[in-house]
């Protein structure tokens, strides 16, 4: 990766402006062009080194909700209740861990109260236990990916 | 109005209008990438730039909008470790030793969670990442020293596969 698209990265992470013309103000910054730094993210984001650039949203602030969720799956039943659980469209994430809780996801609602209804689907789709855990409080997001 | 205090003028329970909800469902795959990307999103909604710049800069000021930001691929990037370590420490120790946690810069996420006793004794989340084994096992070690004999008991749980990532998708 070149000195410029690094620079681009760890700076575009931190933010970016909203003004009329946000992509010349980034620029100015960068010391390139506006036309410049729009072909570079264009690039950045078609061979996957970013996988998205925009607003990031906290759905929380806006009424809506979001918790982590977990599940014990044996190995052999694995494969089938992934498909399943990633079935439900207010699952965002999910991954593999290794531990007895094998599975973790990540849930967003609009509205509060279907979090838990949500759960409820899932537990009775697939036959197994979801531990909710949702936040409780909130000390720090900040993913910050230094390159 | 004063412009001052921008938190106040929106509120902390922020209630999106119709147009906030057209800008998230507008920009939730990305900003356009165009030289007046504002002006793109008000042609798409019918408004002004300006109309979408205000409402923008609101929902930042409210914390709707954590900021605009890229999001890179920390696989792609070498960070290919991500590890979730959830400890045990005491409830009313949680918020300082939270914050004390959240501000370790390899730490990008840091919540207070529920227990599930007796299954789940760990109350404390933070996701700590690294390009080798080593330099995760380092972070790990740092936040023991941090916790000291604060921490009861904790876990590191790496992931092994991603079965499914997509970005925040509200109905459209």
């Amino acid at each position: 990766m070149d000195e410029i698209n690094r620079k681009i990265i760890n700076q575009l992470q931190r933010g970016f402006p909203i003004c009329e013309r946000p992509y010349e103000e980034a620029a100015k910054t960068l010391d390139i062009t506006e036309s410049d730094l729009i072909s570079r993210i264009e690039s950045l984001l078609e061979d996957k080194t970013l996988t998205r650039f925009g607003p990031m949203y906290q759905i929380e602030k806006a009424g809506g909700a979001f918790t982590l969720a977990a599940m014990t799956i044996p190995e052999s039943e694995f494969d089938k209740v992934a498909e399943q659980v990633n079935a439900f469209p207010e699952i965002a994430h999910n991954y593999e861990r290794a531990h007895k809780l094998n599975m973790w996801f990540v849930l967003g609602t609009e509205n509060p109260n279907e979090i838990a209804s949500t759960i409820k689907r899932i537990e009775d789709k697939t036959g197994y236990k979801v531990y909710n855990m949702p936040k409780l409080e909130e000390f720090y997001v900040g993913l910050y990916f230094p390159v | 109005m004063n412009n001052a205090h921008p938190e106040r003028q929106c509120g902390h329970a922020f209630q999106p209008s119709e147009l906030d909800r057209k800008l998230i469902v507008a920009t939730q795959e990305g900003l356009p990438l165009t030289a007046r990307p504002y002006l793109e999103l008000a042609e798409q909604l019918n408004v002004t730039e300006a109309d979408v710049i205000e409402r923008m800069q609101c929902m930042q000021d409210a914390g709707v909008i954590r900021r605009i930001a890229v999001v890179p691929d920390h696989y792609k990037l070498g960070y290919t470790l991500n590890g979730m370590t959830v400890w045990d420490v005491p409830d009313e120790m949680i918020s300082t030793l939270g914050q004390r946690l959240g501000s370790l810069d390899f730490v990008s996420h840091c919540y207070h969670r529920p227990r599930h006793l007796p299954d789940w004794p760990h109350n404390l989340f933070a996701m700590v990442h690294g390009r080798t084994q080593e330099e995760v096992d380092n972070h790990i070690e740092a936040i023991v020293a941090l916790l000291g004999e604060h921490n009861r008991g904790h876990d590191v749980l790496f992931s092994k596969r991603i079965l499914k990532k997509t970005g925040l998708r509200i109905r459209k």
